[in-house]
């Protein structure tokens, strides 16, 4: 991981020139936001070839593809590149540090060499994680690391996992507090809290989010790591120890990461709706608190993960109501995007369709969510295909494709060039078909007996694991297109101008590519960023969104 | 004459919770019921399901009814109407959803409490095999069930290990493999693992409970249909986690006391050693 930097050679910019920048402690926003991108997107798919080894194994009920040891190494890596290399820092970092400065009209971020320091972090960390299977075995106890388990398989692998989720934890700290502090104090003056977009808010939430619990996860792993190298009892039952307390504290962060990982991608759809639908994001108040809301309850509810584990009677009860109470605030955000689709202009291109199929996903994965939340259903399915059909649901339902979305949306900005349209619906549709093939399914897997984590199962769910598995194919050949399309377009593609999609909010009042430092002059001030739309009275109402307009639509179409 | 709007949403909305409420019903994606509490289980996920059909089908509707008819149409670049909120309507899609939401905690907690999970669990005067010194730490006790039948719950000692389960029934000091139950008889799990955790879970019980080291647990159930069901783990517990299986075999009364009867330490044959398969 070697550092470049070029001498300053222009006496207007210190920072590095040209491509080199991007493999460069660069301190520019918007490089940094990039090279979270790209190197998520890297361990993307690293990730998803190791879900297509999990999937290749699961078309067998046999374990007859990958070693036992191997494929809970496989498993184990899968689920924490995903999360820690992937979701967790391209959707705060990559669109956080591309797009916070412009919307609270900054020059840069808060503290631009912290946040080099958040990014620079993220590679040693993905590069030591993947690089333990190669020269010990990578860790093997699952990306929760339950102990006693996680202290009897071998030490090298979990300990370098340590280190390697420590790093990313440092990194996501360092990201949170320089987030808080850009839109909290680098606001241009005169532009107030409930004027920005929504996105700030989303990523305030999150950053108070990764600011409270990912210290707690970080205390955690040291005290795992104690327990593995010093042999101290901390965790370990034989030594008076007590394995659920790692348990309440491992979800103590992780059950906040979930919304670490949806919140923002709440915010990208809030940005993405309302230039698309040609309409104002409905209910922005509303929108805060929602965020706000489920930033609190996403704090009290860690123990619905514990269900079916020590956990006494009233707490699982309380558990149970906290939890099922987040779908208040989320179901008010969802309202919002349908009222903010409702009576506009929809142009159906590949950012509305991916934003579109993620209501739809993140909603299935919701209900199975407050379902779960009950304890009754939970003590069934815990620990089955149903939560991993439900997570991702989630995750990748929810979350990729809302960063899909962003990479269609945001893609005119980066380079000023388009997407290709066909080959973006083609990518959208490949990728649906195949997400719902590939997860839909396991919920039946796990109401009916499949558990979790397995590399061998009762033959009778072959034909459906295999299903399954052929979804996940799907999802493999969906990236082909992705991949041809942001290759060719950079250099072919039809160019976009400075604002293609004719937004209000900042970041499209500046030339595409934006130049460093984001504004040729004064950054705009921008109190209305959803500011679409007819005012009544200036058309008629009737006209432009009544049956009238249905049948004028009609009319011109024969 | 048209039909007014608010008809055809009120049809749209009746159609709505009626297919919603015959797919909850209707659709069986559940295993064969083989416990006192899997009928119970059952009829909170029929709930469940229907209140999720409603949504999911609603909200889907929603959006492919707003992008066919609110589409941008060629050559129209305008924009659609700045309507930036309205509050009575926010206020009732936010109070809506927190009264089923609230609806469906009290029902599910009415079910937990039926199946037996809110009886504290170390009430030592209740049930005798427990000893006074030892801590149950979580799981469902079996005093609630006792009440129904008034049979005495039958204990067993589950001893969870890499990768197998095996069963000892203090009573008539048999040790097995598997899981022999007599059918309507409530059954007392003392659970506890000696390495790391694992989980008992029988999909036909609808059942489950982590088998923790240093924590005892308890599960009660009162199986309800003979036959054989798996016992799964259900906690990563190690390269063999998906082979640590055995069966919970349900039995007629008589039959059960005739393989106790058979099985008893006095008896010529001697324990069966623990099956792994």
């Amino acid at each position: 991981m070697t550092i470049t930097l070029t001498p300053p050679t222009s006496t207007d910019s210190l920072q590095p020139q040209g491509w080199l920048r991007y493999l460069s402690f660069s301190t520019d926003h918007k490089v940094i936001g990039l090279q979270y991108l790209v190197c998520g997107f890297i361990f993307y798919l690293i990730g998803g070839a190791l879900a297509g080894a999990i999937r290749t194994e699961l078309v067998t009920p046999l374990s007859d593809f990958l070693p036992r040891e191997t494929y809970n190494e496989v498993l184990t890596l899968h689920g924490t590149v995903m999360i820690f290399l992937w979701i967790v820092p391209v959707v705060n970092g990559a669109f956080g540090n591309y797009l916070i400065p412009f919307y609270v009209g900054a020059r840069d971020m808060a503290f631009p060499r912290l946040n080099a320091v958040a990014f620079w972090l993220i590679p040693p960390a993905g590069i030591l994680l993947i690089s333990s299977y190669f020269f010990a075995s990578a860790a093997q106890s699952g990306w929760t690391a339950y102990p006693p388990l996680s202290t009897t398989t071998p030490a090298t692998g979990q300990i370098i996992w340590i280190l390697s989720v420590l790093l990313l934890g440092g990194s996501s700290i360092f990201g949170g507090i320089n987030f808080i502090a850009t839109i909290l104090k680098l606001r241009r003056p005169g532009l107030k809290l409930m004027q920005l977009p929504m996105y700030c808010w989303a990523m305030l939430g999150t950053s108070i989010l990764v600011v409270l619990s990912t210290p707690v996860l970080a205390g955690t792993l040291v005290l795992l790591s104690f327990d593995i190298i010093a042999h101290t009892g901390f965790f370990n039952p034989a030594m008076g120890g007590n394995a659920v307390v790692y348990q309440h504290l491992f979800w103590f962060y992780s059950h906040p990461a979930v919304y670490i990982m949806v919140l923002p991608a709440f915010g990208l759809v809030s940005e993405i709706l309302p230039v698309h639908a040609r309409k104002p994001l409905f209910g922005y108040t509303t929108m805060v608190y929602s965020i706000m809301a489920i930033v609190f309850l996403g704090l009290i509810v860690w123990a619905h993960h514990m269900f079916t584990s020590g956990t006494p009677p009233w707490m699982r009860l309380f558990f149970t109501i906290a939890t099922a109470f987040i779908a208040v605030p989320t179901g008010i955000k969802f309202f919002n995007w349908l009222a903010t689709l409702w009576g506009g202009k929809i142009t159906l291109n590949t950012a509305m369709l991916f934003c579109c199929g993620f209501i739809v996903n993140f909603v299935f994965g919701g209900i199975t969510g407050v379902a779960l939340a009950q304890v009754p259903f939970d003590i069934h399915v815990h620990d089955t295909y149903f939560v991993v059909g439900h997570f991702h649901y989630i995750v990748y339902g929810g979350t990729v494709f809302v960063i899909f979305a962003s990479i269609y949306h945001w893609y005119p900005k980066v380079t000023g060039r388009l997407l290709n349209e066909p080959l973006g619906q083609l990518h959208f549709w490949l990728t649906f078909v195949g997400f719902n093939l590939c997860f839909a399914p396991q919920h039946w897997l796990g109401l009916n007996g499949m558990p979790r984590r397995v590399a061998e199962y009762d033959p009778q769910f072959t034909l459906i694991n295999q299903f399954s598995s052929a979804g996940a194919l799907l999802m493999a050949i969906s990236t082909v297109p992705f991949l041809i399309n942001v290759v060719m377009s950079a250099f072919n593609g039809e160019p976009a101008g400075d604002n293609p999609w004719n937004a209000l909010t900042p970041e499209w009042l500046t030339s595409s590519p934006p130049p460093v430092e984001n504004w040729k002059g004064e950054p705009p001030l921008v109190h209305e960023p959803y500011g679409y739309g007819v005012v009544p009275g200036q058309l008629s109402l009737e006209a432009s969104s009544g049956r009238d307009l249905w049948n004028l639509g009609q009319g011109e179409q024969r | 004459m048209r039909i007014p709007p608010a008809i055809l949403t009120l049809l749209a909305g009746m159609a709505l919770v009626l297919t919603g409420l015959w797919i909850g019903q209707n659709v069986n994606l559940l295993p064969v019921q083989a416990s006192v509490n899997a009928p119970v289980y059952d009829e909170l996920f029929k709930v469940l399901f229907s209140i999720g059909a409603i949504l999911f089908i609603g909200i889907v509707g929603l959006i492919v009814y707003s992008l066919v008819r609110f589409r941008r149409r060629v050559g129209d670049s305008g924009d659609g109407a700045a309507i930036e909120g309205n509050l009575p309507l926010e206020i009732l899609w936010t109070a809506i959803p927190a009264v089923v939401v609230l609806f469906v905690g009290i029902y599910s907690y009415d079910i937990y409490d039926r199946m037996g999970g809110m009886t504290p669990l170390n009430d030592h005067s209740m049930h005798s095999m427990q000893t006074s010194e030892q801590r149950t730490w979580g799981g469902i006790s079996p005093v609630a069930l006792e009440g129904n039948g008034a049979i005495a719950p039958l204990p067993v000692d589950v001893t969870a290990m890499q990768f197998a389960f095996i069963f000892h029934y203090p009573d008539s000091d048999i040790t097995s493999g598997e899981l022999h139950v007599p059918v309507g008889q409530p059954v007392a799990l003392q659970m506890k693992a000696l390495d790391v955790i694992h989980a008992f879970w029988v999909p036909q019980f609808r059942l489950k409970q982590d088998v923790i080291p240093g924590q005892p647990t308890l599960l009660s159930f009162t199986p309800t249909r003979a036959g054989q069901y798996p016992i799964v783990c259900a906690e990563l517990c190690g390269p063999y986690h998906g082979g640590m299986r055995s069966n919970v075999i349900v039995e007629e009364p008589e039959t059960f006391a005739a393989w106790v009867a058979k099985n008893s330490p006095a008896a010529p044959a001697p324990a069966t050693a623990p099956v792994q398969s």
